[in-house]
């Protein structure tokens, strides 16, 4: 079995992370690069599948030089080499872009599986794992909370909007990954010391061939409206309780 | 002007209240241009009347077996087709599961831009500009879209539904799709879940829990109040690592974010990461134990208390007054 994940590095969900007052991007001073957290689950569930069927897992980045530090931990979990793409200005092209991009990369050999995380949590498209297996000619599942692999084909359950779905999918498929799916492991200290020197290709888009164009022009971002100052209510439990209802519903018609 | 098509997407009762919302606002962006509907399933007829009431000037619709339950495979097979002889500007979606990795690969085999969970729409000089939130909310981003058509999925609670005009008709035609060859996915099983319970992101009220709920079975108090209210039950991912909560309960930057009219936070101290995923709420109240806690700084009305002392009085008194 050989399986491709596509691992991206993202800021932390816990830093405070702001737009640069020219709103031409984020303000990344002093904020700590991680994996992305749902890459964990994609990572985990490739480790997995190799250590009870054999095989090899792939880890696929695209990114600037820096995102060599979350490759690192997908290596030490467990991923046995990678094929990257350093490019400052490509590691935050549009969706698009980076899913031409990684299909290419994906495409120079046969895997019969790729993960990745459902999403990225910067850019929040939830779009480059089905945008890649469209242009691998590949069915794919999103979202998915299970994963059980019988013979040539797959059966993943998922959760949308109003019902909980079981699919089974022949490979080679695609499927994106979210929590519930496993508990991802922590790097363990040889694993970390073995990762740096296991196998990376670094790939150019001239290697690939491509001269991708964006789908998407950005006009600039900003912050998002702060919120009016808000007020406590005073007075005892019972007191504060009806003051809030009756404020909820005359006032703020909310209910 | 624009020529706008609009998938629509339908539940047990017709087209959803998003999908509803999706034509309402390609309706208002056409600016006289053609909207169309399109409606994959089985058994769609009164749907597809209610999409003409709603606003749309025709309906395409593909009426057959093998699009209920949904597989993505046979949908894009059917859509992609039309799609490219369209001559449609837009492809406007609500936002879910389904309509996220639709839109993907479409957007892909289009050769298209695609902006999901749109916030806002603008139209200047002629290009529609479209508002979506980044960093889960933590910025917004704003952008325009190459392609035809190019893809938008809208998020549910912020658009405007048409008031149905009952005397509007809308042509009805077959999306005249052929057969999909052999599908490499089948779907094995689809569940519904309970009739009565709203989707988290569609929820127009939602009551969520924090660490401070203590346990698992502490959740049935805020379940109450969401009864009483119409509401969805939500928690933060501190209830949700504790394995208190199913993960699709959790909001915040590794959960869902969320746009509700009314988001009542019981015992959530207001991390960075949660913050992310709600502060975007119409109005905001936070009943929290510790005055100091983060989450008073978004709230629109706070209540430092013991949660439960205060949610069994604030169920009883809502249905007091909602009675």
């Amino acid at each position: 079995m050989k399986i491709a994940v596509m691992v991206k590095q993202v800021a932390d969900t816990a830093a405070k992370i702001q737009v640069l007052p020219d709103g031409s991007g984020m303000d990344y001073s002093g904020v700590q690069l991680v994996l992305n957290p749902y890459d964990e689950y994609a990572v985990e569930e490739a480790i997995k599948l190799k250590e009870a069927s054999g095989g090899e897992v792939v880890i696929f980045n695209l990114g600037p030089d820096s995102a060599d530090e979350a490759l690192k931990t997908a290596l030490a979990m467990g991923g046995d080499r990678a094929v990257v793409l350093r490019d400052p200005e490509l590691g935050q092209a549009d969706a698009s872009v980076r899913a031409e991009i990684l299909a290419a990369m994906i495409a120079r050999e046969e895997f019969d599986i790729v993960f990745c995380g459902k999403q990225s949590v910067d850019s929040d498209t939830h779009q480059v794992g089905p945008a890649v297996a469209q242009k691998l000619g590949m069915p794919a599942a999103t979202f998915i909370t299970s994963f059980a692999l019988d013979g040539s084909n797959a059966t993943v359950s998922r959760e949308a909007e109003g019902v909980t779905e079981t699919l089974e999918i022949g490979l080679p498929a695609l499927f994106t990954c979210t929590k519930g799916l496993n508990e991802p492991r922590y790097p363990s200290l040889p694993g970390i010391m073995q990762a740096a020197r296991k196998p990376k290709e670094v790939l150019s888009l001239a290697d690939l061939g491509l001269t991708p164009a964006a789908k998407v022009k950005v006009h600039g971002l900003s912050s998002p409206p702060p919120r009016a100052e808000g007020r406590m209510l005073a007075g005892e439990t019972n007191e504060k309780v009806s003051e809030l209802v009756r404020l909820l519903r005359d006032e703020a018609h909310a209910v | 002007m624009a020529n706008i098509w609009v998938y629509m997407e339908t539940g047990p009762a017709g087209l959803t209240k998003p999908s509803l919302e999706v034509l309402g606002e390609a309706k208002r962006q056409a600016g006289g241009g053609q909207v169309t509907a399109l409606l994959l399933g089985k058994g769609l007829d009164e749907a597809a009347a209610q999409a003409g009431r709603g606003g749309a000037d025709k309906v395409l619709v593909a009426d057959d077996d093998r699009f209920e339950p949904f597989n993505l495979e046979a949908q894009v097979h059917a859509l992609l087709p039309a799609l490219q002889t369209s001559g449609a500007d837009f492809l406007f979606m609500p936002v879910s599961t389904h309509g996220r990795e639709l839109s993907s690969r479409l957007a892909m085999a289009l050769n298209s831009g695609l902006a999901v969970d749109v916030t806002a729409l603008e139209n200047k000089d002629g290009a529609l500009h479209f508002t979506r939130p980044i960093f889960a909310g933590k910025a917004l981003e704003t952008v325009t879209l190459e392609g035809a058509p190019a893809i938008a999925t809208l998020r549910p609670n912020l658009f405007q539904a048409m008031d149905e005009d009952a005397s509007a008709s809308a042509a009805v035609e077959p999306l005249g799709s052929e057969a999909p060859g052999d599908l490499r996915t089948a779907v094995k099983e689809a569940v519904a879940a309970a009739l009565d319970k709203v989707p988290l992101q569609e929820a127009k009220v939602i009551v969520a829990g924090g660490r401070g709920m203590k346990g698992a079975g502490e959740f049935k108090i805020l379940e109450d109040l969401a009864e009483v209210l119409g509401a969805a039950v939500a928690a933060s991912r501190a209830a949700v690592d504790a394995g208190w909560r199913e993960h699709s309960d959790q909001v915040g930057q590794t959960g869902k974010t969320v746009s509700p009219v009314l988001y009542i936070a019981c015992g959530i101290s207001g991390a960075i990461q949660h913050l992310a995923g709600m502060s975007s709420s119409r109005y905001i109240v936070a009943v929290n134990k510790d005055p100091e806690a983060p989450i008073f700084k978004v709230a629109d009305y706070g209540i430092e208390g013991d949660l439960f002392e205060v949610v069994p009085m604030l169920t009883d008194e809502f249905k007091k007054v909602l009675a």
